[in-house]
């Protein structure tokens, strides 16, 4: 998104704030790029002849005779097949020291899909995971976000997923990284794969934050290029989304916008569904999956970022520590996979869904026998084996460091519950428990 | 768009977002549609303040490349649909565009299509005579279409009294032809086709009154129809935190509610979600007529990812197309999924324009709103004495899942049934996770439906729900001493009744909506089922401990489950039902 051959130069600046800056200029469009002492900056407001432009490098240091130019169209980015392997800025420019990429330009940020365009998810995307193929199954086309504390190794186990997963394009938007992570995310990609698959988008902590609001449109638009030109199988990798919103509070506050919770611009979840709902399958077989991740603060899914989100996304993948096994663990209860209803028990075997809901059950049961412990209370028989059930259902199939196939997942399951439970205990459906039953 | 009348036309002078302010000499009607001819194409928007000669538009698409000085045109219309045979199966947008008809996987900017087929042609019979008076919204005819007999109306905007002059006899007809001629009182005559407009903000009250509910609006799920009645012509609302299960909630209405036509309004949620509707309700069978679901079904399609200001427009769509099924004597079941999203549409636009805000930073007006919305809902007496209903049921988004806030607040004061999703269920797979003990119907205490229940249903049935709900909440009591004073601190028949309680949990309340045979309970079933539980529930047993009664619930709930497995009344339900028989006499003191 370089500047080119240009239409208009001004050099006064009415008002500058931390985000923004105003000028007086005519003939400018809504959402239009220009250039501020040589900063990369987007009308955000127009108001007769005053323009509210936001500078996506920060204004500190702007003077008020700055030279401001407007290149009369959206933003945009070149996009061709010589992508693959490279990594960006927030601008689409080259960070990893090679030339810029020649291409047909894009605007980012485009037009929706056409609902009734939309095929149906169906394809199982297996991690190997159990916490997520067993109990919150992937679908290709599926937008979901890891909720993890920033302690916890989400962006770890978002390199993992990508690198099983059965896809032909990584695209790696990287909101506010440190570089030691985004060099993480590079060496392991380029470990894994040769560099064929990757792309990345990365706003690294050293820049401003205000710039990581392109990365998200930078990253889809190359993803809808693959997707769409290409029929292609793409896989979005979006962290940190949390990092995403703040900035967004950032502008709106400089823009006097009246904020709703937290904070947070009222437009918090238009904002958040318009990057989310990229996520889509295309007829013709190409589509476009997203993994994000949010960062809480404190576990606390109520704050204005992590709510949103939730409402937004299809299903979220909460990663707690668990005391029990000391491992980092896929929360049953508080994640979901909204889509995959449209896999289990029809890619994978029948008993997958009547398994999973009991498993978790028997978890909650667990729970509350947990409960009554810490209160002091003599544990009953049942008790006593949900407590153990769960400890072995913990270890063998919620924590993130298992690998399995999904029949294997099922198995192990059945054998713990057989372990400790009866089969009236359970309560699945009698043809399963026939058939599945592990007796001692 | 095209055949409308220019009133005014003006420039734009400011952009933020989807709000353009706009310069206009000449007239200016408030919530008046207009366009901006930008880039080559008329891009729609609607007049929602005016200011001396400013008026503060909301656009209904993206406003990217907008100017200062862009022409404007004003028409002398409100945003309005257009209604006639052929709107089932259809998935309309926020604006009543066919999205069928569009080209292009994307929905560049601009992009309109006709929501019906002018050229459509239908085998009319006409229901009136020459010579009859008729007013807006009496049946001068029908077409057959699907499932229903689809009724040719006097058009909405018709006021006063008119003389049908001439109309067509039976035969095949294109949409657009004239079938009638009504004379008004000075002797002018008005051509009618087969469809019309109606502006979507206004309600239309072509109807004689508006009854009380009191006929029970089946919709196979039992924790609905068994506990907490919805009726045809009422309200309800389904609130609930992110993934407590609203969506699959009203998806199982949508299938199996007990409704000539459902208008499903996916307002500012996912769009897979209307993906789902589309690909499966054509492969879907009716329950209740034996034809597909698709064939029942509208969808008015404004995901979160599309215009913001087109989701205000959504609901209005969906509720206009509502009123056009009422007034033909159908059932009609209207869901919007999500009314929040539709106030947070609002809430966007009142911060832009800069309005003192109200609760939460929602409009002032936010509860009139609402209540005006859910008012337009309800059985209705048609002019010719036929009846016709709106149910009508949103959900509702609450900001971090507490229900202490504007939009729940505002639709708890109109929506007549509360079906309150607990995150505490949700979390244990208790499906579906509407919570006993908060959500209620008023319609349990009307008259009406008391009525209703003792002559349709049984005798004792407002009794047996009461019985039900009781012990339900000394089910939850019993367990809350439970978890203070352990196992060992209540007396064993406490727990005999909080099993009893988790019996009817079970059995009754939970219900799978992914199983082909559990996810639809016809009243018969319920009834049958109800009365089985209870009659357990009455019986006394004499347990010696709590082990002993939670062993003899697991296997005795296991039955029910399997119970609820199998289709009603089949062999295999019959076994279970033996074994279970047999196993609780086995251990009964008392029956
Ligand atoms: N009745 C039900 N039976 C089984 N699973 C359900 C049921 N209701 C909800 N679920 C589960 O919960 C998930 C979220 O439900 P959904 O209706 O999308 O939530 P919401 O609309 O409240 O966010 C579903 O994808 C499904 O896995
Ligand atoms: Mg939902």
């Amino acid at each position: 998104m370089r500047a080119k051959a240009f239409q208009k130069i001004y050099c006064r600046l009415n008002n500058i704030t931390k985000a923004t800056c105003t000028l007086d200029a005519t003939g400018v469009g809504y959402e239009e790029m220009a250039y501020v002492q040589g900063r990369t900056a987007q009308v955000v407001k127009i108001a007769g002849k005053s323009v509210t432009l936001q500078v996506f490098e920060g204004t500190e240091g702007l003077q008020n005779d700055a030279e401001v130019i407007f290149t009369g169209r959206a933003p945009w980015l070149p996009l061709s097949a010589h992508m693959a392997g490279r990594f960006f800025d927030a601008f689409g420019s080259p960070i990893d020291g090679l030339p810029a990429v020649e291409g047909r330009e894009y605007p980012i940020g485009g037009p929706s899909v056409n609902p009734v365009r939309r095929k149906q998810p169906s394809e199982f995307i297996a991690t190997g995971i159990a916490g997520i193929d067993l109990n919150n199954s992937l679908v290709s086309g599926q937008k979901i976000p890891f909720f993890a504390d920033p302690d916890q190794p989400y962006n770890q186990v978002l390199a993992l997923i990508a690198l099983r997963a059965k896809v032909d394009k990584i695209i790696l938007g990287g909101m506010g990284l440190t570089r030691d992570d985004y060099l993480f995310f590079k060496n392991t990609f380029e470990k894994g794969y040769g560099q064929s698959k990757i792309i990345g988008f990365i706003n690294t902590t050293d820049k401003s934050p205000i710039e990581m609001l392109l990365i998200p449109d930078m990253a889809l638009a190359a993803a809808e290029y693959y997707a769409v030109e290409k029929n292609e199988k793409v896989l979005v990798l979006l962290t940190d989304m949390t990092q995403y919103a703040n900035a967004l509070s950032i502008v709106s506050n400089r823009m006097d916008q009246i904020p709703s919770k937290d904070s947070m611009p009222g437009s918090l979840y238009s904002d958040l569904a318009k990057i989310y709902e990229k996520a889509v399958q295309f007829p013709d077989g190409g589509n476009i999956t997203i993994l994000a991740v949010t960062t809480l603060s404190g576990g606390d899914i109520t704050h204005a970022i992590p709510d949103n989100t939730g409402y937004i996304t299809e299903g979220q993948l909460f990663l707690r520590r668990s005391s029990d096994v000391n491992k980092v663990i896929v929360d049953p209860f508080r994640s979901l996979s909204r889509l995959k209803q449209l896999v289990i028990g029809k890619v994978t075997r029948k008993d997958h869904p009547q398994v999973m809901n009991s498993a978790i059950r028997l978890y909650a049961d667990a729970a509350n026998s947990k409960t009554k412990m810490e209160n002091g209370f003599e544990l009953s028989d049942y008790d006593r084996r949900v407590l153990q059930f769960a400890e072995e259902y913990s270890r063998n199939i919620l924590a993130i460091d298992v690998n399995l196939e999904v029949e294997e997942m099922l198995e192990e399951t059945w054998r713990i519950m057989s372990k400790y439970l009866s089969r009236d205990e359970v309560g699945i459906k009698q043809e399963f428990v026939d058939k599945y039953w592990v007796e001692s | 768009m095209e055949n409308k009348n220019i009133i005014s036309k003006g420039k734009v002078t400011a952009i933020v977002g989807n709000l353009v302010e706009v310069e206009t000499r000449g007239a200016l009607i408030q919530n008046g549609i207009c366009f901006f001819q930008h880039d080559g194409k008329e891009i729609m928007g609607e007049v929602i303040k005016t200011s001396g000669q400013t008026a503060y538009v909301q656009v209904f698409e993206a406003t990217r490349g907008f100017k200062v000085g862009l022409d404007v045109h004003f028409i002398d219309s409100m945003l309005e649909v257009t209604m006639g045979p052929g709107m089932l199966t259809r998935n309309y947008d926020g604006l009543q565009n066919d999205l069928d008809k569009i080209d292009g996987i994307f929905l560049e900017a601009g992009s309109r299509s006709y929501p019906l087929e002018n050229d459509s042609v239908w085998h009319f019979k006409p229901l009136a005579k020459v010579g009859d008076l008729v007013t807006a919204a009496d049946w001068l005819g029908q077409v057959p279409e699907h499932h229903i007999q689809h009724k040719i109306m006097v058009p909405f905007k018709l006021e006063g009294e008119y003389e049908i002059s001439w109309l067509a006899g039976e035969g095949e007809y294109q949409l657009s032809d004239t079938i009638a001629r009504l004379k008004d009182d000075n002797g002018r005559e008005h051509e009618v086709s087969m469809s019309f407009t109606w502006p979507v903000k206004k309600a239309f009250r072509g109807y004689r009154e508006k009854l009380r509910p009191g006929k029970l609006f089946e919709t196979g799920v039992r924790v609905i129809d068994t506990l907490n009645p919805i009726m045809e012509g009422g309200t309800g609302f389904i609130p609930g935190p992110f993934g407590s299960g609203k969506t699959v909630l009203q998806h199982a209405l949508a299938k199996q509610a007990a409704a000539d036509v459902v208008i499903v309004a996916a307002c500012g949620e996912r769009a897979n979600e209307v993906v789902e509707i589309f690909s499966e309700f054509p492969h879907l069978d009716d329950p209740h007529t034996g034809g597909k679901l698709a064939e029942r079904t509208i969808i008015i399609a404004n995901t979160s990812n599309m215009p913001v200001a087109a989701r205000e427009a959504s609901v209005y769509t969906a509720m206009t197309l509502a009123e056009y099924f009422r007034s033909q004597g159908l059932r009609t079941l209207l869901l919007a999924d999500s009314t929040s999203r539709w106030a947070q549409a609002l809430r966007e636009m009142s911060n832009r324009m800069e309005e003192l805000p109200g609760p939460d930073a929602f409009p002032m007006d936010l509860s009139a709103i609402i209540a005006n919305y859910y008012s337009r809902a309800g059985y209705t007496l048609l002019p010719n004495g036929k009846s016709g209903s709106i149910t009508f049921i949103g959900t509702v988004s609450p900001a971090g899942g507490n229900l202490l806030e504007p939009v729940t607040e505002a639709t708890k004061k109109v929506a007549r049934c509360f079906f309150a999703l607990s995150q505490n269920r949700a979390d244990s797979k208790r499906y579906p996770a509407i919570d006993p003990n908060d959500s209620y119907s008023k319609y349990v205490e009307y008259d009406e439906f008391i009525a209703f229940a003792k002559r349709e249903i049984s005798a004792d049935w407002i009794e047996n729900i009461e019985f039900v709900k009781y012990f339900l909440i000394q089910g939850n009591e019993i367990r809350e001493q439970i978890n203070i004073l352990g196992d060992d601190g209540v007396p064993v028949n406490y727990h005999e009744t909080f099993w009893k309680s988790e019996l009817i949990d079970f059995a009754i309340l939970q219900q799978d909506a992914f199983d082909a045979v559990d996810c639809n309970s016809p009243l018969k079933r319920q009834k049958y089922m109800l009365e089985k539980v209870i009659g357990l529930v009455r019986k006394e047993f004499s347990f010696s401990d709590f082990d002993e009664v939670r062993d003899f619930f697991k296997r005795v709930i296991n039955l029910f489950k399997q119970m609820n497995y199998a289709e009603f009344k089949s062999q295999q339900f019959k076994e279970y039902e033996a074994q279970l028989e047999e196993y609780i006499n086995q251990n009964v003191t008392v029956s």
